[in-house]
């Protein structure tokens, strides 16, 4: 078990910059996931971490020693592949065993080894199988038996679920949430999914375009994300252009924008009478009977979609802005509604993207 | 399809038969094997099977194990490759007649190689053209090509996330080669060592034009076409096909027993403590 | 070590490279020296060699032969190996396996082995060393390659494409001449341009197949290097390089559609 790691680290392909100055510690025992969208550099991240491709420039220490001159084979870690990666001539047991193999461990300590992370995975009845022979989900648990069975002092996972199907990739998630909470070992995610990073993480780190956009608890990064572009990754889908008017003594700030007076809190000091961005997420958006006011807006509802349980509801405001909103008893397509926007899911940014 | 598969039929099998049967007619008629037995017992004969054997098996191993090797180390691409690609491509397409015409005057005693190794103060180099070495570098920049691209081709489809997860796991190079690749390659090297073969075994104008087709090099086919177009006994020709075909066959499926072998016994298993 | 290895690895393929330069390059100088005995250059360079080639060689007649042999061959193997390649991309049945090996077994078996045979069957009913035996010998193992170049093609056009033509009403006929054809457009080139290239280099079948009248270039260059002596080398070298032109500039057109790994024997890991 580490008990650090941190890295510093930069990557060019040729004049592109595909990881700028990223930069993080991670405590052990931690689950850290790099959450960004496909080509914000967050598989290329680790794959410096692993050693698998030379960095530009930055060091990676572990425990304070540098690790960087290590070959990958030499670095002790256990990696997970997003299209798993399992050896198609080997057996479950001989893929979950290699990596002891080639540590010219004892026959009887492998054997037990592998059983044990067989066990650990739920597939000890498969040992003797092939990779073909398995399912998406299975060849995912191998692949994760095999990274843990020697015992990484860090473990990398690259999209491990996102070849899964839905409901496979939800059972998967929860299988690594409470491996993670029986061995706690360190650990990196990477992943293109807000809810896969929210409910496995200690904490997350939002990348874009090779640099860093926040790092933070799942909460801090769900409920105060500090750009707009955070947010939107975050699932508000809701923005409103406003000016802040000024700033109450709770520290909600009240703004003005063409569709509505509201207000929000900010995530970030900000001054009255500079431009910001008010966002909302569907969720948090209620139907109202009220007329006017503050935090309310009216407008006709273009269409709704239901959920089972709930409804989206698309509402064009009369200055031809569009709001989501998903509530709980049907409208009809025609109507007009009012929309309450609740202070306290305000979300007040500053405009332009911090980026 | 039809078309096509009697084409065949009718110009392949069919042929291949009558021959076959040919081969067996007596010079009165009736069946005999006295065509084969004057062929065995004709030491002059006889021998091309051990001429044509002394080139293609060495030829064989040589080609197949520095196409594997090379193609093994570009595997993850290098610099230049589409041009080191093409330049192979050459002696594939231009064949073997231009090949051999090409090696005697550029391997031959007046040729740019001899040129250069006078200048460097080497004056007995040995004659590399109209012997046995000058099939061998025939065959080797003929097939050589061949076998590489053929490998490479197969070896650079293989997904190198396996590399990858092996390297983290703690394989080195060998290890890697050892204990993933080669597992992965083999089967594929043992077809590529079976079509080198078999065309080696048929060797015919390089072992003519570069070779010594009276003596060193006068190989099986050889004796074949002499038989068939200058002596013109076309069931004795045949005779000696079949027997080229048959000692290719030999080789084909002893290859194919091998591997068959190789993947029972599993070069695929990893030396771990499996029962 | 890992380093020193890879500089050996490619300075073996560096110096392979070079001995094809050479090979080739002596061919090309050769073909221009008035006279050319042990130095680097010849003293001298002309091009009447080009010419004397050309009239003691006959070779306006040798590549009439040829380019009627290998366009004959590229038309036939393309309008037998279509359909063929089409169906055994499409269907399953029995006979499959036996026919893939019937199609297979003529590029696998070298060409004198079962050349001689062949040679001998069509001397007897006199069709050996004419023109036309020549382009019969040579689409045994040309069709089967066209076969197998044009089944991966057919194998990727999807069978949903066919059934959308089919839904959309189109008749079994207008599905070939509106959809599949269109799409095997490159499939097809692929093919012709592979079986043309593979057919002028093409030496055995034709060697042992052709007659007076009937030889293609790179028969008759071989007789011209067999028989050394009788003519000045550097005509026969010039012919070389006529052939080799012929040679190279469709290797150029093919290398446009295929990877020069492709161009060889395909490995699959069905095998």
């Amino acid at each position: 078990m580490i008990s650090a790691l941190s890295f510093r680290l930069t990557k060019r392909f040729g004049t592109r910059t595909v990881l700028d100055e990223f930069a993080l510690e991670v405590h052990g025992g931690e689950f850290v996931t790099f959450l960004g969208p496909s080509g914000c550099g967050k598989s290329t991240a680790l794959n410096l971490l692993a050693g698998l491709i030379p960095a530009t420039s930055g060091e990676i220490r572990l425990d304070g020693s540098p690790i960087d001159h290590l070959p990958p084979e030499r670095r002790g870690f256990g990696m997970v592949f997003q299209n798993y990666a399992l050896f198609p001539h080997l057996t479950v047991f001989d893929n979950v065993a290699f990596g002891l193999a080639l540590r010219a461990r004892p026959r009887a300590e492998i054997a037990q080894r592998v059983r044990r992370m067989l066990q650990l995975v739920r597939l000890t009845e498969f040992e003797a199988r092939y990779p073909s022979q398995l399912s998406g989900g299975q060849q995912q648990r191998v692949a994760i038996a095999r990274a843990l069975a020697v015992e990484p002092r860090l473990l990398l996972l690259d999209e491990p679920l996102s070849n899964l199907d839905a409901k496979l990739r939800l059972e998967m998630r929860s299988e690594l949430k409470r491996l993670h909470a029986d061995l706690r070992l360190t650990s990196i995610y990477v992943t293109h999914d807000q809810s896969e990073a929210l409910s496995l993480s200690d904490r997350v780190v939002v990348l874009r375009d090779g640099r860093v956009m926040q790092v933070g608890t799942p909460a801090e990064i769900h409920d105060r994300p500090r750009t707009r572009f955070v947010a939107d990754f975050m699932g508000y889908r809701n923005f409103f252009p406003v000016t802040v008017d000024r700033i109450e003594p709770g520290g909600l700030v009240v703004a003005r924008g063409k569709d509505v007076t509201l207000t929000g809190r900010p995530v970030t000091p900000l001054a009255p009478g500079s431009a910001a961005v008010a966002a909302v997420r569907p969720e948090d958006v209620e139907l109202t009977a009220e007329l006017a006011g503050p935090n309310v807006v009216r407008g006709t509802v273009r269409l709704t979609e239901y959920l089972g349980r709930e409804h989206d509801v698309e509402v064009a405001l009369d200055s031809g802005t569009m709001v989501m909103a998903r509530v709980e008893r049907p409208v009809e397509v025609g109507s007009a509604v009012g929309l309450r926007l609740p202070s306290e899911r305000v979300v007040v940014l500053p405009a332009g993207d911090g980026a | 399809m039809l078309p096509a598969a009697i084409y065949l039929l009718v110009m392949f099998v069919y042929p291949f038969a009558y021959g076959v049967i040919l081969s067996l007619q007596a010079k009165g008629g009736g069946i005999s094997v006295a065509n084969y037995l004057a062929f065995l017992l004709d030491p002059w004969q006889v021998r091309t099977v051990w001429v044509t054997a002394s080139i293609a098996v060495p030829n064989t191993v040589l080609t197949v194990l520095l196409a594997l090797v090379v193609a093994y180390s570009m595997r993850r691409g290098v610099w230049m490759e589409r041009t080191i690609t093409t330049a192979l491509v050459l002696p594939i397409a231009l064949g073997t007649v231009l090949v051999a015409e090409g090696i005697n005057g550029f391997y031959g005693p007046k040729g740019w190689l001899n040129q250069g190794l006078l200048a460097l103060g080497i004056t007995d180099a040995p004659r590399l053209t109209h012997n046995y070495t000058g099939v061998m570098i025939a065959l080797l920049v003929q097939h050589f090509p061949f076998c590489f691209l053929m490998l490479l081709g197969y070896i650079s489809g293989i997904d190198p996330g396996l590399e990858a997860a092996a390297r983290v796991l703690g394989a080195g190079p060998w290890a890697i080669f050892r204990r993933v690749m080669w597992p992965l390659i083999a089967p594929g090297v043992a077809i590529a060592f079976a079509l080198v073969f078999v065309m080696n075994f048929g060797v015919f104008p390089s072992a003519v034009l570069v070779g010594q087709p009276a003596g060193a090099t006068r190989t099986i086919a050889i004796a074949a076409y002499q038989q068939a177009f200058e002596h013109s006994d076309m069931a004795m020709a045949s005779a000696i096909a079949v027997v080229m075909g048959g000692c290719q066959l030999l080789g084909l499926g002893l290859i194919l027993v091998i591997r068959r072998r190789m993947a029972a016994t599993g070069v695929a298993t990893v030396g771990a403590g499996k029962r | 070590m890992g380093r020193l290895w890879h500089v050996a690895v490619y300075l073996f393929v560096v110096g392979f490279v070079l001995n094809l330069v050479g090979i080739v390059g002596h061919v090309l100088v050769s073909s221009f020296a008035r006279r050319w005995f042990a130095t680097p250059l010849p003293n001298a360079f002309t091009t009447a060699w080009y010419a004397y080639s050309w009239r003691e060689f006959q070779l306006d007649q040798v590549l009439t032969v040829t380019l009627v042999v290998a366009a004959s061959v590229t038309a036939l193997a393309l309008g037998l190996g279509f359909p063929a390649a089409y169906l055994l991309a499409r269907h399953d049945f029995r006979a499959k396996n036996a026919l893939l090996l019937l199609f297979f077994l003529p590029l696998l078996i070298p060409q004198m082995t079962y050349g001689i045979p062949l040679a001998t069957t069509l001397y007897r009913y006199r069709i050996g060393g004419t023109v036309a035996g020549v382009i019969a010998a040579n689409l045994v193992p040309m069709l089967p390659l066209a076969i197998f170049v044009l089944l991966p093609f057919f194998e990727q056009i999807s069978v949903n494409l066919e059934w959308a033509a089919r839904v959309h009403g189109a008749s079994r006929f207008q599905l070939f001449r509106r959809v599949i054809v269109p799409l095997a457009v490159p499939g097809l080139l692929t093919a012709g341009l592979l079986v043309l290239v593979t057919t002028i280099a093409n030496f055995e079948l034709t060697f042992l197949l052709s007659g007076a009248g009937s030889q293609t270039l790179v028969v008759a260059l071989y007789y011209a290097v067999f028989a050394a002596g009788m003519r000045p080398i550097y005509s026969v070298d010039a012919m070389a390089v006529i052939y080799m032109a012929l040679v190279l500039a469709l290797l150029v057109l093919v290398l446009r559609f295929v990877r020069p790994t492709q161009m060889v024997f395909r490995l699959d890991r069905r095998n």
